[in-house]
């Protein structure tokens, strides 16, 4: 599965293009057997990955199960807990989610867990347009080494992986193909 | 920071907004691009994001206003940041105190942002210097009013698209505006021309004379300038100016220099009207033009909630200098 890349950086490739596609129509499926009743689904992904994937999902969800369920769009920037420490400003992006998300099961999507930082931010987003009956969580890829109390719902590959290292996804529609790559932290130019 | 969140990080080094005449682009690009995710937290059904949570924001206003004053306040409470207002009466201000006097005082208070509104041109500046908060120029005299310029590119873009070859008439009392300068500074490198129009002696001397700025032309004839013009703002006409001689008239001026329904259709098709406000309706525009289907003014104030939050944000989020 390894591959050295044309810089010599151990490279491993953990998803294909076929990989990501399966993966996604399968969280599909473990959404609607998990709910059933999918009048009150959402699905919400997190910038600027974690939307894509979301709409992937909603694609799925209407070929397999033809409904289409709303979708929405979250930045975390604001949220996060070490705005005032990384001593500069990060973009902030506009969010879209324009219907309400009382009483629904809104699932958030994201590419990829880790400390669960992103997700902690993404849950204090969320709750600020509305109160969700539920509030599940979906991800391509958990790389593990959770700073907070946090776990997935739904999960399209568990990869173990050192701290230090850089797991990347690459989706066609804002990286030109779908990949996700695992490269060792040491050999990245910082 | 990695090579990637440098990449994500605006360039935005900025510690202090005291003018936007020196700004490139690209920081006025920044500003107006986090208004937008600004303008939808200002739709969510609670209107507030944490990231200026435990800092404090002092409101300095020395000098009479409502409406920015209020803008600012709700947006720094929009971002979760405490709030304290010193206005000038009722303030130590009006017992004598010096403007140092105040600085060592807000210092002492440890306000993370001060956003002022002084009488005089400058002051702000003289409080950056000596001072560890962030400074906000809420209006300094007839020098700037940075936010106000910001707030004015947002809205005329939301309403335009590109500003590139727009051409926007300002017109009334430019020489006592902050506003007019700072609309200038900030339309201007955002590809706009801007058209001066109003009566001479309220010119400034030089521009008068034909020495004005880039992309800046003066035109005494109002209707001329708003032929084929994509966008107008009148600015207010302060009223204690026409004692000192340089107006004849309220009624002569409304007739020569007030945006009129008949003017406003020399623009182009749907051409917005903005006005900075507060409004002297019926003086230098018509209560149908300032409540028409042109005009951009309620959506300006909306909008300055979400530019200066914009601003506090970028500001709070930039280190400190190393003392």
């Amino acid at each position: 599965m390894s591959t050295p890349s044309s810089g010599g950086t151990p490279r491993t490739v953990l998803l294909g293009a076929d990989d990501v596609r399966r993966a996604v129509s399968r969280i599909a499926h473990e959404i609607v057997e998990r709910d059933r009743d999918l009048s009150a689904l959402a699905i919400v992904g997190i910038r600027s990955r974690g939307d894509v994937l979301a709409q992937r999902l909603r694609e799925a969800l209407r070929v397999h199960e033809h409904v289409t369920v709303p979708l929405g769009a979250l930045d975390i920037t604001l949220y996060r807990d070490d705005l005032t420490r990384i001593g500069y400003a990060p973009v902030v992006h506009e969010s879209a989610l324009d219907f309400s998300v009382d009483d629904k099961v809104v699932v958030l999507v994201d590419d990829v867990l880790f400390t669960g930082r992103t997700i902690r931010a993404a849950l204090d987003a969320l709750v600020d347009y509305g109160r969700p009956r539920a509030i599940r969580l979906a991800v391509l890829v958990d790389r593990g080494h959770r700073e907070l109390p946090i776990r997935a719902d739904f999960v399209g590959k568990n990869v173990p992986t050192r701290a230090t290292d850089d797991v990347r996804v690459h989706l066609v529609e804002v990286d030109g193909r779908d990949e996700v790559e695992l490269v060792a932290r040491e050999q990245v130019i910082a | 920071m990695t090579v990637l969140e440098q990449a994500k990080a605006l360039r935005w080094t900025r510690r202090h907004v005291l003018d936007t005449d020196d700004w490139t682009r690209d920081e006025i690009e920044a500003v107006l691009e986090t208004s937008g995710a600004m303008v939808e937290i200002l739709k969510r059904p609670v209107r507030k994001a944490p990231p200026l949570r435990g800092k404090t924001v002092i409101l300095f206003f020395a000098e009479a206003s409502t409406r920015t004053r209020v803008s600012f306040e709700l947006a720094a409470k929009a971002l979760s940041a405490d709030v304290t207002t010193i206005s000038a009466s009722g303030s130590s201000v009006e017992k004598g105190e010096t403007l140092l006097d105040t600085v060592r005082t807000l210092h002492a208070l440890g306000g993370d942002v001060v956003v002022m509104r002084h009488a005089s041109s400058g002051a702000p500046y003289f409080v950056a210097e000596r001072s560890d908060a962030a400074v906000i120029n809420a209006g300094d005299g007839w020098h700037a009013h940075p936010t106000q310029g910001l707030l004015d590119a947002y809205t005329l873009r939301g309403a335009l698209g590109d500003l590139q070859g727009k051409r926007i008439v300002i017109v009334g009392d430019v020489l006592h505006s902050r506003v007019a300068r700072s609309d200038i500074h900030t339309l201007v490198p955002l590809g706009a021309r801007i058209t001066l129009s109003g009566p001479p002696t309220l010119m400034p001397l030089a521009w008068r004379r034909g020495q004005l700025p880039a992309c800046v032309t003066y035109e005494a004839d109002l209707d001329r300038a708003l032929e084929d013009a994509d966008g107008a703002i009148a600015l207010r006409l302060q009223k204690e100016r026409q004692e000192g001689g340089l107006l004849p008239s309220l009624r002569e001026y409304s007739r020569v220099w007030g945006l009129t329904e008949a003017r406003v259709r020399l623009m182009r098709p749907n051409a917005p009207v903005m006005h900075p406000g507060p409004m002297n309706e019926g003086v230098e525009i018509d209560a149908a033009v300032a409540h028409g289907a042109r005009s951009l003014v309620e959506r300006q104030v909306t909008n300055g909630v979400a530019v200066r939050m914009a601003l506090l944000y970028l500001l709070v989020g930039t280190p400190l200098d190393e003392h």
